[in-house]
């Protein structure tokens, strides 16, 4: 790839699909989600606090998420992030969607270079 | 590690959101950027940068605020938003006026100053003027009066007053009141009282009931009655010592046993002095038989429900034009004036005190220009606090309403402060206005004065609050986050002069306000009365019971008082008169030309009339020009003579000498003149001359007609010339004219310096209140001009040191900033010069002496102020010399 900025709009679109998806697994913080993200794109995609919490706020209010404090010894405490039922849902049907939409891409940019 | 929270918050501050919501998200966001120091930190990014890219990232002004805004908002109500809103920013005002105390006080005590003065002059406004009468239904109460084709207004004749109320359908009724003076005695000391004599109706037609007893019964107020009173409640209270079976008991007045009907309640206000009532009928005087006198009667009546006073002044005039044909000598040319009893009350001082609202109403206005400047001062060191709220996203409005509420916020304070001004201002106003403010007790803090405040307070604020508001709303961020703190738009210091410009100019015309009073009313002070004012000592007198027993042991007992007092060592002269000039009382007589019969009303004249005793030009030191004065051999037995005036003389002989004419007197008959003094300002020292009636008649005691002798003796004041000081007299006085039966009291004692300084009582009043608005004024412009001055000179600071460095002599700095100074000062001066020509011309009817735009009073007032500013400009010239061009140029 010769431009590894990803564009805006990329970003905008498919932010939502991130952060739920890293919040599958496991609760996190805000810090952990940049973080996150910063390290498995390989500095490809970052998202500043600017951005990021907005987003969380956002998937909070739509009950997709939900957060919490938690307290550790020794540690300021932090609010961790875990997906909520219907947030498992929307991931499902968002994951499905991107595919179906990485495909259809693949299908149109791929067969030409292939 | 740096406090992440505070500085978050800081960001967020604008947002608007609930407090708990706020706080999480604060906390959030710090945690965040404190991970990401750490972070940075750990990979060896120096510690400011490190803080830097932190804070940046974590809110900077890459944060979109708007977007958060919009996130939280969709849940919290709109209301509670709004009221959320208004707490954060209500706490966040409180926080930066704490943390600028000396600004706040400032600032506060500005304001307070001139919300004080507003509050303590609108409270007398609202006592005096708005306040309805503390009667029930007082908009139904009207005066009515007489009008003669000399007087506008006149009191009313008993017998037309009695007719009025028979004939009228348009009062449910009418009442008539006179006040007098009661000799009171029988309990130790004789004491004088001040009351009224009044109808039995009065108390009916004002709504009044007494709070213990009654009012009066009709058959009270007939001609052989028993006597009963009703007295004022401080009367029982503090000299009859609340006795709580008052009623039915016995005083005795002017030698006649009252027995008290009722008492009065505290708060009844109709006359402030009077101590007893006294049915009117009661006044046996032969003045209350006559249409011919008008003995100081004041009619008042409650009109029916649904009747304009239009329609009632309409039915009085038609019943006095009946009249006036019933009784051509005594009615003819009479009419009736109605007026709304508040209007005849208060209407003289309307626009006097209206007059105050305007200059105190300036007083603010300055108050407000000052605090103003100090707002657009601070409103600089804040640039960079707006520039960030405005990065976050925050909208013109927003920070326009948070400086508000701190504005709002500062005025409140100042309002509290200043409602305490008031109410000692009010004192003060009051004491300096004893006798001159109707109502004067009715004034005090009320919830319409506490309204006031409170609307003049956040008017005030809007006022002193918009422009600094408005110029911090507009703080460009990029501009002001590269600017550092020092520099500003140009812009902020054009309102700066601005402000002070209007400053000096409202100066200007409070100043030429109080200076033209003050002229006027030291040019009252040097007008000829036509006596000698010094050394006169006037009282009120009244002779023991015994003395009253007929007309020639009065006249005896007033000779042997006068006697007694002739030999106080220290009196030159004593005499009696009927009327003391200045004092505000008058007395007219209607007289005709020849010895014929007394013509119809309407083809006699009117003079003022003074029954005097032979020592009165004398004791006044008035001068005789031609003839002779009174003496002891003009008794009852001798044909009757006068003295007439100047004046007078001018008019009925005309380039001739009067001595020796013989003209005719209404009730008097045919009297010769003997002599001719020189004209009294009786009316007043700058009214005498445009009075309607300024002929003077004097008429010598000893030929006062046996009929009219028992009404005349308790309008008689007894007055002497002394050596020494006329107040050092008195005890020797009260003694000599206490007389053998020691029951003869003297009252209202007062030299006639006093009588005439309190004839001056208004004009005195409004001059101090001026100055004293004027003084504050000044004072805060000079305050202003000093304070924007300084400012300027620190704003400076770098030019000036280039200046010194470049080798300016103190001499030029300073002339430097003494020339910005008196810029601004010649530009208020000329507007508020211009401003005074035109608003004095409403005082004109207060001036005497001097024109409204008298030039050398403006004049006056413009070097007083150019000097004055001057002072305030050379002050942080001074300190601009002090400028070490090294530290100017450093401390860029």
């Amino acid at each position: 790839m010769e431009d590894r900025s990803i564009d805006r709009e990329w970003k905008k679109g498919s932010a939502e699909l991130l952060l739920l998806s890293l919040l599958e697994a496991m609760p996190r913080h805000g810090y952990e989600l940049g973080k996150l993200i910063e390290q498995r794109s390989q500095g490809a995609l970052r998202f500043h606090a600017a951005s990021l919490y907005p987003l969380l706020y956002r998937l909070e209010k739509r009950g997709w998420i939900q957060g919490r404090w938690v307290e550790k010894s020794g540690q300021r405490r932090r609010r961790y992030y875990r997906l909520t039922p219907q947030g498992r849902r929307v991931l499902a049907s968002q994951r499905q969607g991107w595919q179906a939409f990485v495909e259809a891409i693949n299908r149109i940019t791929g067969v030409e270079n292939a | 590690m740096p406090d992440w929270n505070e500085q978050i918050r800081q960001q967020l501050g604008i947002l608007n959101l609930k407090p708990a919501r706020e706080a999480e998200i604060v906390e959030e966001l710090a945690q965040h950027a404190e991970d990401r120091y750490r972070e940075l930190r750990g990979g060896g990014v120096a510690e400011a940068e490190a803080r830097r890219i932190a804070l940046d990232e974590t809110g900077g002004h890459q944060l979109p605020a708007r977007e958060l805004r919009a996130i939280e908002r969709t849940v919290a109500p709109d209301r509670g938003r709004f009221l959320a809103g208004l707490a954060q920013d209500l706490r966040y005002g409180f926080r930066t006026l704490r943390k600028n105390p000396g600004f706040t006080a400032v600032a506060m005590l500005a304001l307070a100053l001139g919300i004080g003065a507003n509050t303590a002059v609108f409270s007398v406004v609202n006592g005096v003027l708005l306040r309805p009468l503390a009667y029930p239904d007082p908009s139904r109460l009207t005066m009515i009066s007489e009008t003669t084709p000399e007087f506008s207004q006149m009191s009313v004749a008993y017998p037309n007053f009695l007719d009025w109320r028979r004939e009228s359908r348009s009062f449910t009724d009418i009442g008539a009141a006179r006040n007098d003076d009661f000799n009171f005695t029988g309990t130790g000391q004789p004491e004088h009282l001040s009351g009224e004599y009044v109808s039995a109706s009065l108390f009916p037609v004002l709504g009044v009931t007494p709070f213990m007893g009654r009012g009066f019964l009709p058959e009270e107020d007939r001609q052989g009655a028993p006597c009963a009173i009703v007295i004022g409640y401080a009367f029982w209270k503090v000299r009859l010592g609340a006795d709580p079976n008052i009623l039915g008991k016995h005083l005795t007045l002017n030698a006649m046993s009252c027995a008290v009907a009722g008492v009065l309640s505290s708060d009844f206000r109709f006359s402030e002095s009077a101590q007893v009532y006294v049915p009117i009928e009661q006044y046996t005087s032969v003045e209350l038989r006559t249409r011919e006198a008008h003995p100081g009667i004041s009619v008042i009546g409650r009109l029916k429900p649904g009747v304009t006073i239009k329609t009632a002044q309409a039915e009085i005039a038609s019943i006095s034009s009946v009249l006036a044909r019933q009784y051509p000598k005594t009615n003819a040319g009479h009419g009736a004036r109605l007026v709304p009893m508040k209007d005849d009350m208060v209407g003289y001082i309307q626009s006097t005190l209206l007059l105050l609202v305007g200059a105190v109403g300036f007083v603010l206005i300055i108050a407000c220009a000052n605090v103003a400047n100090l707002l657009l001062a601070r409103s600089t060191a804040r640039r960079r606090e707006f520039a960030i709220r405005t990065a976050l996203g925050a909208d013109r409005g927003r920070i326009v309403r948070q400086l508000l509420t701190e504005s709002v916020l500062l005025s409140l304070g100042a309002a509290a402060i200043g409602l305490l001004l008031a109410r000692w201002g009010a004192r003060l106003v009051l004491a300096a206005a004893p006798d001159s403010l109707p109502r004067s007790a009715e004034i005090g803090i009320d919830p319409y004065v506490l309204l006031f405040t409170l609307v003049v307070s956040i008017v005030t604020s809007i006022l002193f609050g918009l422009a600094p508001a408005l110029r911090g709303a507009n703080a460009n961020p990029q501009e002001s986050l590269k600017e550092g703190t020092r520099g500003a738009g140009g812009g902020r210091h054009r309102a700066e002069s601005v402000f002070v410009t209007v400053e000096i100019g409202l100066a200007v015309i409070l100043l030429a306000g109080a200076g033209l009073m003050m002229q006027s009313v030291w040019r009252l002070l040097q007008v000829d009365p036509g006596f000698n004012t010094r050394n006169i000592l006037t009282m009120g007198t009244a002779l023991s019971p015994k003395a009253m027993a007929n007309p020639p042991a009065i006249r005896l007992a007033f000779e042997q008082m006068l006697g007694r007092v002739a030999a106080i060592p220290g009196v030159q002269s004593v005499a009696l008169t009927s009327m003391v000039p200045l004092a505000g009382n008058d007395s007219e007589i209607a007289f005709w030309r020849g010895t014929g019969p007394q013509p119809p009303q309407d083809q006699t004249m009117s003079a003022m009339f003074s029954v005097v005793t032979p020592d009165y030009l004398r004791a006044m030191q008035i001068p005789l020009q031609r003839g002779r004065f009174f003496t002891d051999r003009d008794r009852l037995e001798s044909p009757p003579v006068v003295v007439i005036d100047e004046v007078l003389a001018r008019h009925i002989s005309p380039g001739q000498d009067p001595v020796g004419r013989q003209f005719s007197l209404m009730a008097l008959g045919t009297v010769r003149i003997v002599g001719v003094a020189g004209h009294v300002k009786y009316w007043g020292l700058d009214s005498d001359d445009a009075a309607k009636i300024r002929d003077q008649i004097y008429f010598p005691f000893l030929q006062v007609p046996d009929k009219f002798m028992s009404a005349g003796v308790a309008s008689l004041t007894l007055l002497l010339r002394t050596g020494p000081e006329p107040l050092s007299m008195l005890s020797a006085v009260r003694a000599q004219v206490a007389g053998p039966t020691q029951d003869q009291p003297i009252y209202a004692v007062r030299t006639m310096e006093q009588t005439v300084s309190g004839s001056l009582a208004e004009r005195r009043f409004t001059m101090l209140v001026l100055i004293v608005f004027a003084a504050t004024a000044l004072l805060l412009a000079a305050v202003g001009i000093y304070g924007v001055m300084s400012y300027a000179v620190t704003r400076r600071t770098h030019e000036l040191g280039i200046r010194v460095a470049l080798g300016s002599s103190g001499g030029e700095i300073v002339g430097l900033v003494l020339r910005q100074g008196m810029r601004l000062t010649a530009i208020g001066l000329a507007g508020g010069l211009v401003a005074a020509r035109a608003l004095t011309r409403l005082m004109a009817g207060l001036l005497y002496g001097v024109r409204p735009a008298d030039p050398s009073t403006l004049a006056a007032v413009a070097l007083l102020l150019g000097a004055i500013a001057l002072l305030a400009c050379y002050i942080p010239a001074r300190r601009a010399t002090a400028v070490d061009p090294a530290v100017a140029l450093r401390c860029e």
